[in-house]
């Protein structure tokens, strides 16, 4: 049994933090004893992430306290937090992979004798370290030798070679086989001993229960419970994380009549360990994709688009079978995707509105390879006006807008190509109240039109507000599928944490 | 996320110095420039010199324009000196004791080495993903080992008169060498501001994922750049023969440099996506009329390339100032 003492290490109150109008976390209180593993869960956009970097410097809160060790914790930087001695695991590697083992470990604080590094002292250091975690390599391998999982066991013991009070691990276990986990289950056991405190996040339910102490959920920025894990059961866990306000307004659904396959993927692999995927979308048809973050959606998508090559499977459109190998091909049979990332894989951020509208549809503004500006500023002013951008012109930088607009934007360039098929991969992550309406509103219209939409996202009521159907993923493979008349966020959720559960959840 | 902010000042105003600081801050500096020179360097402002100074800067107009494409789309070609040279030889060999008849294949035969080159350099960069610095440098070595191959280190002395007569021939006043170089910039800015393909190469400069992810193939693209930039040198090639009556395989030693600094001083970002070539042609004569200008008030070579050097430089950070504040105010209007 850990050493708990009943004096709280960390105590967070009121947290509270905004981004451009959305609350990311709305007056949070977490309280986390020295020698616990404290888990944090919720759904994806709960808040998680968002309050582990208040509490490691990353972001500054917008109201609340946050006291750790007795003292306020007030970080204005990511050192700051580190010098009060709270160590975070993110889930991306942040390694130099040309670097080896030793290095890495002790990159800010290398020992130094006379000026030079100290490489003795630094290899034995780097020793002491790889056995707490439980790594049974050498210091001097270079870094990009090992695998994912050994790579994280360094994250680990990287985390450890300052000073650790308090240790926060953002889904350390999502690349690790179970015996790593159960490796790094006992080196944490250690560190509780020692007075050391974890934070824990984790999707797998399962570790869950294995490791943790107490918990909280969060929901939708909000802390809705926190306990001993003990006393609860996975269902009801579940439906804490579920339960939230559905009080978000959806335009109506109409019902449709539904027309023939647009497209049918069978047993589509996105790499070649991945299981088989099948789906298929009908003419007229909205069509929801849910799932966590990590369980194949996106990659499902991008596969079925062109973005990535898949490794095998079989893509049928309109009945006959065609071969993507390029978004191009995808384009040229009638599929378009919305990225989920607008900036990174969407806008042409320098370039004005009318460009990034057409970049997609260019022939259809130009004759012979010239461009003609006026009918390209035309089609923009048309597909502006269509989908309320708010701009002061199609000649506006793509970079002066909002999220919303941008995200329009984008949706637009999609309109013009007029595609039989449309992919959207979150479409309104980010936005506000009013364009998410409105996006869902073209959504229904498209379909409506007889056009065919798949929709990937990771909140849930849009899903459940616009959607015929819903397939579930968990774990890379599709683990169900939901008609519109059975909607029910729990059903959905269990579903998407089925895979990760080894015997299923039991009520 | 940023909604649209409440504008600072006066939008209007905003945009206008907005757009004179991303546009016209080169030509001011020009402009200045000239000035300063009209006043201090004896015999600045005379047709003869002001013809000096086109022909002059022909060559580095032409190999700059090309540049330009590559740098667009987020490349760099290191080979531009020593392939100049390679187009030179080859040509200057094929015309070499012959008559005007002898020109045109020898055009054609300097452009087409030109974007071959470009293409290799362009392909291996696109199909291997590796930095087009790496690979031009490779080239770099290899077209100057070709060139030194291909006329035993000897120097062509004999060309055609009528090529060399077009050398020093003007046109309305103007250097025919240079309005070769207009032409070609004019061309140039034509089909980066008026083609899909111009459109195509902006937004893949700036973005290639969302380009490619809306249906495009950026990799052909960016290797078109690469030839264009290839035959762009051959062009300069023949330009050079015409004007100096010889093609050597050492010529053209550290033309590169100056065609990068020449789009760079015009607003060009290395990063790719911005640029013009109207910007590049005013690169190209602010640092000819450096020269010149230096040069008439006796300043030595070596100063002259010492104040060169720190023309880059300062070029270099004013234009980064200048782009954090046409994009702060561009947000904020």
């Amino acid at each position: 049994m850990p050493t708990t003492t009943d004096t709280a290490l960390l105590d967070i109150a009121g947290l509270t933090k905004r981004y451009a109008g959305v609350t990311a976390l709305d007056e949070v209180d977490l309280s986390v004893k020295a020698g616990e593993i404290h888990i944090l869960i919720g759904e994806n956009g709960a808040g998680k992430s968002t309050l582990v970097k208040c509490l490691a410097g990353i972001e500054r809160p917008d109201g609340g306290t946050m006291t750790f060790g007795g003292e306020p914790h007030r970080p204005a930087a990511a050192a700051d937090a580190l010098r009060a001695g709270i160590q975070v695991v993110h889930q991306e590697l942040a390694l130099l992979p040309a670097l080896s083992v030793a290095e890495n470990l002790f990159l800010q604080r290398l020992p130094r004798r006379l000026g030079l590094v100290d490489r003795g002292a630094m290899r034995r250091r780097a020793r002491q370290l790889l056995e707490q975690v439980g790594l049974e390599v050498s210091p001097d391998t270079p870094v990009e030798r090992l695998g994912i999982a050994q790579m994280q066991l360094v994250e680990i013991a990287k985390a450890l070679s300052g000073d650790c009070r308090l240790l926060v691990m953002d889904e350390p276990t999502a690349t690790l086989t179970p015996r790593e986990t159960a490796t790094l289950f006992t080196q944490l056991r250690r560190l509780t001993a020692e007075g050391v405190a974890v934070i824990y996040i984790s999707h797998h339910l399962e570790e869950i229960f294995e490791i943790g102490d107490r918990l909280t959920v969060l929901r939708n920025g909000r802390g809705v419970h926190t306990g001993p894990v003990a006393e609860l059961t996975p269902a009801e866990l579940v439906r804490m994380m579920v339960g939230r306000d559905l009080d978000a307004e959806y335009p109506p659904v109409a019902d449709r009549p539904v027309g023939d396959h647009l497209l049918r993927v069978t047993d589509l692999k996105v790499t070649p360990d991945a299981p088989p995927v099948s789906l298929s979308v009908r003419s007229g048809e909205v069509v929801g994709v849910a799932g966590l973050v990590g369980s194949g959606r996106t990659e499902t998508m991008r596969a079925i688009f062109g973005a990535d090559r898949p490794a095998a499977g079989t893509v049928e459109v309109r009945g006959r079978p065609v071969r993507i190998t390029h978004p191009r091909d995808a384009v040229r049979h009638g599929i378009s995707f919305l990225t989920e990332d607008r900036k990174a894989q969407g806008l042409v951020l320098d370039l004005p509105i009318a460009a990034n509208m057409s970049l997609a549809a260019i022939d259809q503004v130009s004759r012979l390879g010239l461009l003609s500006h006026g009918a390209e500023t035309a089609a923009a002013r048309d597909l502006s006006e269509r989908l309320h951008v708010r701009a002061t012109g199609p000649h506006q930088k793509v970079r002066a807008l909002s999220g919303g607009n941008q995200q329009k934007v984008v949706l637009a360039r999609w309109l013009a190509a007029d595609t039989d098929l449309l992919i959207v991969d979150e479409p309104t992550r980010g936005i506000d109240v009013g364009a998410r309406y409105e996006i869902h509103q073209l959504l229904l219209s498209l379909a409506d039109s007889g056009k065919g939409v798949l929709v990937v996202s990771s909140d849930l009521p849009e899903l459940l507000g616009i959607c015929d159907r819903i397939l579930v993923f968990s774990k890379g493979r599709i683990a169900g599928e939901i008609a519109r008349p059975d909607f029910d966020a729990e059903r959905v959720l269990n579903l998407a944490y089925s895979g990760y559960l080894k015997n299923g959840i039991s009520a | 996320m940023s909604s649209i902010s409440v504008a600072r000042g006066n939008p209007r105003t905003n945009r206008v110095v907005s757009q004179v600081l991303g546009e016209a801050g080169i030509g001011v500096a020009l402009v200045a420039l000239g000035v300063f020179f009209l006043a201090f360097a004896p015999h600045f402002g005379t047709a003869q010199n002001i013809r000096d100074i086109m022909t002059q800067i022909t060559l580095n107009t032409i190999l700059a324009v090309g540049m330009t494409f590559i740098i667009l789309v987020g490349g760099i070609d290191l080979s531009v000196g020593s392939l100049i040279a390679l187009c030179a030889v080859v040509a200057g060999t094929a015309m070499e004791g012959g008559g005007a008849g002898s020109i045109p294949g020898a055009i054609l035969l300097s452009l087409l080495i030109g974007a071959a080159a470009g293409f290799i350099n362009g392909f291996v960069t696109e199909r291997w993903r590796v930095p087009s610095f790496i690979v031009t440098l490779g080239m770099l070595y290899v077209a100057r080992g070709a060139a030194q191959q291909y006329t035993g280190a000897a120097t062509i002395y004999s060309l055609p008169e009528s090529l060399t007569s077009f050398g020093t021939a003007t046109l309305a006043g103007v250097p025919a060498v240079f309005a070769v170089a207009l032409l070609m910039a004019a061309v140039a800015w034509f089909v980066l501001s008026r083609t899909v393909f111009g459109r195509l190469v902006y937004a893949t400069g700036n973005n290639e994922e969302a380009v490619r992810l809306s249906g495009h193939r950026t990799g052909v693209i960016k290797v078109i750049c690469f030839m264009i930039g290839g035959a762009c040198v051959g062009v300069a090639a023949i330009v050079y023969m015409a004007r100096l009556g010889v093609a050597s395989p050492i010529l053209g030693q550290g033309y590169e440099l100056n065609a990068i600094a020449a789009v760079v001083i015009g607003g060009a970002s290395l990063s790719g996506g911005r640029g013009s070539v109207i910007g590049t042609l005013l690169g190209a004569c602010l640092l000819g009329v450096l020269t010149n200008g230096l040069l008439l008030m006796g300043v030595s070579d070596f100063q002259r390339t010492i104040v060169t050097g720190a023309v880059i430089i300062v070029a270099v950070v004013l234009d980064a100032y200048r782009k954090r504040l046409s994009t702060r105010l561009s947000v904020a209007s």
